[in-house]
């Protein structure tokens, strides 16, 4: 393993902090989509990049928008690699990344690999039975309305704008959310 | 570290992803409620993402997809079958990514040349598969006029669904327990959607199958004209 250099970490962070591309309040390395940035020669880097979604179009506009911010910072040859594995997971997006999404109007996906303590909150349960008998696992953390906070929400379509996200109304304040999708 | 691709299975895998695609995208414009425009749109989406890394592990990938004939095509006749009303389209989503779920669970576990894509892919599909076992539910144990209707799209697609099956060249998987897994699993979905299991042969002289080697059905010729048609007439042609 060779460990990264000043410059390459430089480099990492300038590569992260690209905005995506549909959802701009987040850079991609909230997003946790890049994975390393290797220097091959004087001015010459190669950066792994992963989708989040096997089919997700947003992966030019990225290779794009780091090429040019790595070309702006001196770099004149830039290989932007598409790499699949290990697969993206929705639990690669940063905390800061969450806080964010919630802020913007999107529920954040839930943590799925819990490895430290799992925080418990007080919600509405009206529909708690009812929520146990939709197509959900009742058994993981209900989806929280991004406007109100409530945990009393339904699903109303499994795809929306985008893959990556979920249609869903809020039963408290009745708003319509998108979700994004834990994958 | 670049292993040899068996070129056989990623033709195979990369059609049906490519040609289910594309059926799909047929629904855009089309589809009964925006919401399930939007997800057909999306299913169609993530199928062309894994037919693009599929296809690019055995070539070129738009020479593959736009310049082949319709004999080199590699693809289960089932995923070519035109979408006829929504209840064909949803029982053809509930046969494929049952198959595709389980095949790609396998692959994802192996270490072979499939696995990154399978790994990655097995999550997208999870959610074809709940979509398509969604609408079963419901529409199988809904009106008289949706029962009806998907009991009919689920005899006339159930001879193709044998062909999943047959071994691919270069797929290390147990085919004969995914196909005991496949039908345990439909069997159940359409138990609860009240539907009859469809009667009929899945294999041998009387089912339908030979996409694998190069045979199709004669709607798969018309779907290929419209979808390399641009291609053909502007050669290299970019925007």
């Amino acid at each position: 393993m060779v460990t990264a250099t000043a410059l390459e970490t430089e480099l990492l962070e300038l590569a992260g902090s690209v905005p995506d591309p549909e959802l701009p309040v987040l850079t991609l390395q909230e997003l946790g989509v890049v994975r390393a940035v290797r220097l091959q020669g004087p001015g010459t880097v190669e950066v792994d990049l992963t989708p989040t979604y096997t089919g997700c179009p947003a992966i030019e506009a990225m290779s794009v928008d780091i090429e040019r911010v790595l070309r702006a910072h001196g770099m004149h040859e830039v290989t932007v690699r598409t790499v699949l594995s290990p697969a993206w997971t929705t639990d690669d997006i940063s905390p800061e990344g969450r806080r964010k999404l919630r802020e913007f109007g999107i529920a954040p996906p839930r943590v799925r690999t819990a490895s430290g303590p799992v925080p418990l909150t007080l919600g509405p349960t009206r529909a708690a039975s009812e929520a146990a008998s939709r197509t959900e696992d009742a058994s993981t953390e209900p989806v929280r309305c991004p406007h109100c906070g409530s945990a009393d929400t339904e699903l109303l379509s499994r795809f929306s704008s985008t893959a990556c996200k979920a249609l869903r109304r809020c039963l408290a304040c009745r708003e319509p959310f998108d979700h994004f999708k834990e994958l | 570290m670049t292993a040899t691709v068996p070129v056989t299975a990623a033709l195979a895998l990369g059609d049906d992803a490519l040609v289910l695609s594309h059926r799909l995208g047929e629904w855009a414009g089309n589809a009964p409620v925006l919401e399930e425009e939007v997800a057909l749109a999306n299913i169609a989406l993530d199928l062309l993402g894994q037919a693009r890394v599929l296809l690019s592990m055995a070539g070129d990938e738009d020479e593959l997809a736009y310049l082949r004939e319709e004999r080199a095509f590699r693809n289960l006749q089932l995923v070519e079958q035109p979408n006829g009303d929504f209840a064909h389209t949803i029982v053809r989503q509930l046969y494929f990514s049952t198959y595709q779920q389980l095949l790609y669970a396998e692959l994802a576990a192996g270490d072979g040349p499939f696995a990154p894509l399978a790994a990655k892919a097995v999550k997208e599909v999870a959610y074809h598969r709940d979509h398509a076992e969604q609408w079963t539910l419901r529409l199988g144990d809904g009106t008289q006029t949706s029962h009806e209707r998907m009991r009919r799209a689920c005899g006339a697609l159930w001879k193709f669904t044998g062909e999943m099956f047959q071994p691919v060249e270069g797929l290390d998987a147990d085919w004969t327990r995914l196909d005991e897994q496949w039908q345990d699993s439909v069997q159940d979905i359409l138990g609860r959607a009240t539907l009859p299991l469809p009667e009929g042969p899945r294999t041998g002289a009387w089912s339908a199958g030979a996409g694998r080697q190069g045979l199709h059905t004669e709607p798969f010729g018309r779907m290929l004209a419209e979808m390399q048609h641009l291609h053909r007439s502007h050669p290299g042609a970019t925007w």
